[in-house]
């Protein structure tokens, strides 16, 4: 089968390259290991921040928002998003002084969705917090989606707009062809012109590929969802002084993350649940939550997902490929930023360039 | 109208008494709460989240989550796997856990 | 360095057998039970019962008595009211223990057994949310565990062997017994036929389930046979049961309805461990792949009982022997000789237990279009209230696994982690898709697979090392 470009991965950014793509007249071929939205995109704590991010993200987390705000003219599905707000809380005047010093500096490069709040508001946005604590950072325009249906969402508007998306096709090399490239898969080969690398936890392999060695690591960080609950909570919450994020989802459920990690086994591609690590979770949320203590967790998991040394993405251009674009190494916080990663690519696809700045992104910072 | 349940009549039976939304009923030492619950002939235990349809125990052996109950002003524990304690505060768990907040 | 030899979970027949003949071979053993006492579920409460509660449930219960005598005399430890949240591949156990203020802890052993036993079939049908209908299995654990009784009466129905014990077992304490109805397709007798020879050779089976028969016959009990389209109907409880009959619908009133299916491996524990499972198309249900001494594909683990596969309280019992034998013999205290020797009364206790199976299966078997006859408002995720046309739209719109759907619908997302619904799901999915069940992958069962709190966990112990 051959196309004129070949996106290897099913997951968030593949898909929404899938769908960029589309909406501009190409209809690309997706190939995913496994099935769409298996893994980081379908299992994650489904936070849409832009709060905290590292400086070079926050061009491109500006962008998503927008997009996320008018999620249901893009995909059709509104994917049960809310905009509630997200906080970071600073439970000392020390780390207070930590944030207060964030936003500055944010604000001195023009930069204000973030801003300090005080004791008072504090307290009035998030009640069952603790006593004791000393204000936040806040954005009152994060909020969350619901992963996997997201995922689906983004996968039924790509195939609407063209593109094919086919599940347990695993790309095993790749080589260089007359017309561009040939893939070689466990179900036959494939050619294209152009290749996209949205291979997450995976996609190491497929760099080296093309001569590329990248130090992206494969962990699977864990997360834990409760019974249902009576509403108490409208932010997301995190602490600067915890690993930890807390969001209540409108179902009731309370969805607890924090990036303890659990055992992988790239292999067989199975987690393992570490609890002992997942215990100090749960120490954050009975010292900032005391009122959760006696509620039931109903259940643990742990997604598989690409972590960068800098924890900053790949985006951009293979340095060593011609027609070759890499998307991936998210570091557990891609999922805000997929609606406009699939934008980039298909603007470095079809115009040679993109309109946001991507540098500090270049796969060659590991070269 | 009378319990759908009755217990057999057994000489060596030792009671207690425990509160099933605030009345005081007498329960035999050994049973669960939800068996006591069932003896007692109240119907429906809970309320479901969603509907709030009425549901009462199902499997008795811990694996329908049908019995949730509040115990002592904990919410949604499972009945069938608790026995009775002398003074124990059994109420119907009306959706979800209100208890907590 | 492991902090226990042998670590068994579950106290019925086939745990109890396989620490008591671990232990008399040396090992040092440690056996988890939910229950406070002995017994599992099919001899529940056996240790402490009141000796004319025991009469009533009939001579097969009473055995139960001698299996916990003789694990009680043996040198292995009991933990009763201890559950267990997560075990995986490493052996490592996570357990929740004590009485009033419950403690969780990591262990950790060379092998675990696990005999989590069975639990009845989820077959949806429509009412059977209904406050007033339960298992048939909760009807015995509320008479074993408590002497507690229909009071005004009970329909019980379904198709398989509880069915007639149960009610032969109300007819001895003087419960009123509204109705049997049996939901054995009439096709099933056919299909059983070609086993019923082999079958004779375990007589003592068909025997019994003939004498109940006649006995509830004889006292007056309403039997119908070739019933269809069991319906729970009522508003805050169930008032009335309808179901068709002769070509006819009938209608019966009681304010109870003791439903049963046949029983399922309780394989929640096993799955979340990683062990392979495959689904068996004639016991209709997912059981681990296990060799002729219960391992199961995990090293270090073994699967017994019914948890295994369902083959009733006798076979669970010399299953648990062969397990316990093959574990001393594995961690170093007796010979494969004398392990080969102990257990072979036990293998030919098995063999023969056998020769009654595929003449059950074939004729309880549960009818194979029953859950695709399924109506669109009937509840198949009882947690979340999903029915069976949602499942069926998610389906068309393309999330074509039972985890997907699970993700879409959050079907198997509730409280009970699809224990109810997940036997349902995978028959429902392979109906729409065309294809065998086994094919498509079934829920993926994560820990904590019992209650636990975020306290709890904050306050984990780590037992896991030997100091």
């Amino acid at each position: 089968m051959k196309a004129q470009v070949i996106i290897i991965g099913g997951g968030l950014m593949g898909l929404s390259t899938a769908l960029h793509l589309g909406l501009r007249g190409v209809k690309a071929i997706v190939l995913e290991q496994d099935s769409p939205g298996r893994h980081a995109s379908g299992v994650n704590a489904g936070g849409l921040r832009q709060l905290n991010r590292h400086m070079d993200e926050i061009p491109l987390s500006v962008a998503a928002a927008e997009m996320w705000k008018n999620i249901k003219s893009l995909v059709n599905k509104d994917c049960d998003v809310q905009f509630n707000g997200q906080l970071r809380i600073a439970e000392t005047e020390e780390q207070l002084k930590t944030l207060q010093k964030r936003v500055d500096d944010l604000q001195a490069k023009g930069y204000y969705h973030e801003r300090i709040i005080d004791k008072d508001m504090l307290y009035h946005l998030v009640p069952k917090l603790v006593a004791g604590c000393v204000g936040a950072i806040y954005n009152p325009d994060d909020g969350s989606a619901r992963p996997f249906h997201a995922s689906s969402a983004f996968r039924h508007k790509a195939i609407a707009l063209g593109a094919k998306i086919l599940s347990h096709v695993a790309v095993k090399s790749i080589e260089k062809s007359a017309s561009g490239w040939q893939l070689n898969t466990n179900q036959g080969t494939y050619h294209a012109v152009y290749i996209v690398n949205c291979a997450g936890a995976w996609a190491r392999h497929i760099a080296s590929e093309f001569g590329e060695s990248v130090p992206l690591m494969p962990k699977a960080p864990m997360l834990m969802v409760t019974e249902r609950l009576p509403p108490f909570l409208k932010p997301v919450v995190g602490a600067i002084g915890h690993k930890l994020s807390f969001k209540q989802m409108q179902n009731g459920t309370v969805i607890i993350g924090g990036a303890h990690l659990a055992h992988l086994d790239m292999q067989s591609q199975k987690t393992e649940i570490d609890f002992t690590q997942l215990k100090i979770s749960a120490q954050s949320v009975t010292k900032l939550f005391p009122h959760m203590a006696a509620v039931r967790i109903v259940r643990t998991w742990a997604g598989i997902e690409g972590f960068m040394p800098d924890n900053i993405p790949v985006i951009g251009p293979s340095a060593k490929a011609d027609g070759v674009f890499h998307a991936f190494g998210f570091s557990a916080h891609g999922f805000q930023l997929s609606p406009i990663v699939g934008r980039i690519i298909s603007e470095l696809i079809l115009d040679g360039k993109t309109t946001l700045p991507i540098k500090a992104f270049d796969i060659q910072r590991f070269q | 109208m009378s319990s759908s349940f009755r217990r057999l009549d057994e000489p060596d039976r030792e009671w207690l008494t425990v509160e099933i939304e605030g009345e005081t009923v007498c329960v035999a030492a050994g049973e669960t709460v939800a068996a006591a619950v069932l003896a007692s002939g109240m119907q429906s235990c809970r309320s479901t989240p969603l509907s709030g349809e009425p549901r009462a125990p199902f499997c008795m052996m811990g694996v329908c989550f049908d019995c949730l109950m509040g115990i002592d002003g904990t919410a949604n524990r499972q009945t069938c796997q608790l026995p009775v304690k002398e003074g124990m505060k059994i109420r119907r768990q009306l959706g979800s856990a209100k208890a907590y907040i | 360095m492991a902090q226990h030899q042998l670590l068994i979970i579950g106290g019925g027949p086939a745990g109890l057998a396989a620490a008591t003949a671990a232990a008399n071979a040396g090992v040092q053993c440690l056996l988890i039970d939910e229950q406070a006492t002995p017994g599992g579920q099919v001899y529940r409460g056996v240790a402490d019962i009141p000796t004319q509660r025991a009469k009533l449930l009939g001579p097969d219960y009473q055995y139960g008595h001698t299996l916990v005598e003789d694990f009680k005399a043996s040198t292995a430890i009991h933990m009763p009211s201890t559950s267990v949240w997560s075990l995986n591949a490493q052996r490592e156990i996570g357990i929740l223990h004590g009485t009033d203020n419950k403690q969780a802890t990591l262990l950790s052993a060379e092998r675990v057994l696990i005999a989590t036993g069975a639990m009845e079939r989820p077959v949806p049908f429509p009412g059977w949310t209904l406050p007033g209908v339960m298992t048939a299995g909760a009807g015995q654990i509320l008479f074993k565990s408590a002497g507690i009784v229909p009071n005004n009466g009970v329909v019980v129905a379904g198709s398989g062997p509880l069915l007639l014990l149960l009610a032969w077992q109300y007819m001895q304490a003087g419960v009123i017994i509204n109705a049997i109805l049996d939901l054995t397709p009439k096709d099933n007798y056919w299909r059983a036929l070609p086993h019923l020879p082999r079958a004779l050779l375990s007589h003592h089976y068909l025997l019994k389930g003939l004498k109940y028969q006649r006995q509830l016959k004889h006292a007056g009990v309403p039997f119908y046979t070739g019933v269809s389209d069991l319906c729970a109907v009522g508003k805050e409880a169930v008032t009335t049961v309808e179901f068709s009959h002769s070509g006819g619908r009938k209608n019966i009133k009681t304010p109870l309805l003791m439903s049963h299916f046949g029983v399922i491996p309780d394989s929640h524990l096993s799955r979340s461990a990683g062990c392979h499972h495959y689904w068996d198309p004639n016991q209709l249900c997912w059981r681990p792949t296990t060799d002729k001494w219960c391992n199961s594909s995990i090293r270090g683990i073994a699967i017994i009982g019914d948890s295994a596969g369902i083959g009733g309280a006798v076979a669970a019992h010399h299953a648990g022997r062969l397990a316990g034998l093959d574990s001393a013999y594995r961690l170093g205290n007796i010979s494969s000789q004398q392990r080969d020797e102990n257990a072979r009364q036990d293998r030919r206790w098995l063999a023969e237990d056998l020769h009654v199976r595929p003449f059950f299966e074939a004729l309880f078997r549960p009818c194979p279009t029953l859950l695709a006859k399924l109506k669109d408002e009937t509840l198949v995720c009882r947690c979340e209230e999903i029915t069976t046309g949602t499942l069926r739209q998610a389906m068309q719109a393309g999330h074509s696994d039972p985890n997907q759907l699970k993700f879409f619908t959050r079907c198997g997302m509730g409280p009970c982690q699809g224990r109810q619904c997940d036997n349902t799901i995978s028959q429902l999915v392979a109906h729409e898709l065309g294809n065998n069940v086994g094919q498509n992958e079934p829920y993926r069962i994560r820990p904590p697979v019992s209650p636990l709190t975020i306290e709890q966990l904050a306050n984990l112990q780590d037992g896991r090392d030997k100091q």
